[in-house]
C-alpha cells in the first residue's frame, strides 16, 4: 500500500509538471516533448491502477502515433522561429476572461473534491479490486467484441473518415509532374494501341513517334 | 493522504483538465499548442474513466476510454491536416494572424 502511494505521487507530480510545461514552454518542440512525457507517465499510472492494456495502448497510440505526428508537423511547418513571449499582446481581451473562466473551473473542481467526503456511499473506495483469474486484456476483449461490437465498428468508421479527411485536406495537384492516369491505362484496347505492320524486306519499318 | 483512493485520481484528472483549459485561453503562440491542450483535456477524461472503472470494478469505463482514445487520434489527425493546409495558404499559424472570420 505504501508503494502504491509513493508511485502515485511520483507519476502524478511528473504528469502535472509536464502538463504545465506543455502550455508554458516557449518553444513548440519542447512542448511536444513534454506532451510525450505526460502521456508516458499517465500510461504508467494506468498500468499501476490495473488497466495495463490501456496503459500499453497509451504508449503505442499516443506516444507512437499522435505525439510523433505533432512533432512531424511542428518540424515541417518551421514554427520554432515564431516563438514569442506569452503576454506581449496585452491588449487582447482573451487573457482576463480566460483567467476568470479558469479560476471558476478551479473553484468548481475544489468544491467537487470537497463534497466528495459527503457523497452517497455507492462503492467502497478503499482498495483496488483486481481479479487475478482473468487478465485485463482478457476482460476487455470479452466485453468489447460482444456487448460493444457496434461501437467498435463505429470507431473503425471514424478512423476511416479521419484518414480520408486528412488526405483530402492536404492533397494538392502539382503542375509539371508526370503521373499515372489510371483511366487511360485501364481503358486502352488492343485495337487502338497495337498495329500490325507488313515489313518489307531490306527497308525496315518507319515508326512515327 | 497515505491511502490512495478514488479522489486522488479524480483530483489529478481535474488538475490536468484545468491546465488544458488554461493552455487554450492563455496561448499566444501557434495553433498546434491549442491542439495539444485539447489532447491534455481528453487525457484527463481518460484518467477519470479509468479510475472509476477500477475502483468500482466495472470494465465499461475502460471500454469508453478506448473509444475516447480513438476519437482523440482521429481529431489530432484532422486538426493537424487543417493546420498544414492553412499554413500552406497563409504562411503562418500564429493565433493573432488567424482572424479571417473576425471572431
Amino acid at each position: 500500500m505504501i508503494a502504491h502511494t509513493i508511485f502515485f505521487y511520483f507519476f502524478s507530480i511528473i504528469t502535472v509538471g509536464s502538463a504545465l510545461m506543455v502550455i508554458a514552454s516557449k518553444n513548440t518542440i519542447h512542448a511536444v516533448f513534454f506532451l510525450i512525457l505526460d502521456f508516458i507517465s499517465v500510461g504508467c499510472l494506468f498500468i499501476m491502477i490495473g488497466a495495463e492494456f490501456l496503459g500499453m495502448i497509451m504508449l503505442i497510440v499516443y506516444v507512437g502515433a499522435v505525439a510523433v505526428l505533432f512533432l512531424f508537423v511542428v518540424m515541417m511547418l518551421n514554427v520554432a522561429e515564431q516563438k514569442q513571449s506569452w503576454f506581449r499582446g496585452l491588449k487582447s481581451t482573451h487573457i482576463p476572461v480566460g483567467l476568470i473562466v479558469s479560476l471558476v473551473i478551479l473553484s468548481e473542481i475544489l468544491v467537487v473534491i470537497g463534497g466528495w467526503k459527503y457523497k452517497a456511499n455507492f462503492i467502497s473506495t478503499d482498495s483496488i479490486i483486481i481479479d487475478s483469474n482473468f487478465s485485463n486484456t482478457h476482460q476487455l476483449g470479452s466485453v468489447l467484441y460482444t456487448d460493444y461490437i457496434y461501437l467498435f465498428q463505429i470507431a473503425g468508421i471514424i478512423l476511416l473518415l479521419s484518414m480520408i479527411g486528412a488526405i483530402v485536406l492536404t492533397y494538392r495537384k502539382r503542375e509539371g509532374v508526370k503521373r499515372q492516369s489510371y483511366i487511360n491505362q485501364i481503358s486502352r484496347e488492343s485495337k487502338t494501341s497495337v498495329e500490325v505492320v507488313e515489313v518489307d524486306f531490306n527497308t525496315g519499318v518507319k515508326i512515327d513517334d | 493522504m497515505i491511502n490512495i483512493e478514488l479522489g486522488h485520481y479524480l483530483s489529478l484528472g481535474g488538475v490536468i483538465f484545468l491546465l488544458g483549459v488554461v493552455g487554450i485561453f492563455l496561448n499566444r503562440k501557434n495553433v498546434i499548442v491549442i491542439l495539444m491542450s485539447v489532447e491534455l483535456i481528453l487525457l484527463s477524461v481518460n484518467i477519470n474513466l479509468v479510475a472509476f472503472s477500477t475502483y468500482s470494478n466495472e470494465i465499461a469505463g475502460q471500454i469508453f476510454t478506448f473509444f475516447i482514445l480513438t476519437v482523440a487520434a482521429a481529431e489530432a489527425a484532422i486538426g493537424l491536416a487543417i493546420i498544414v493546409s492553412y499554413y500552406r495558404n497563409k504562411g503562418s499559424i500564429r493565433v493573432q494572424d488567424i482572424n479571417e472570420m473576425k471572431g
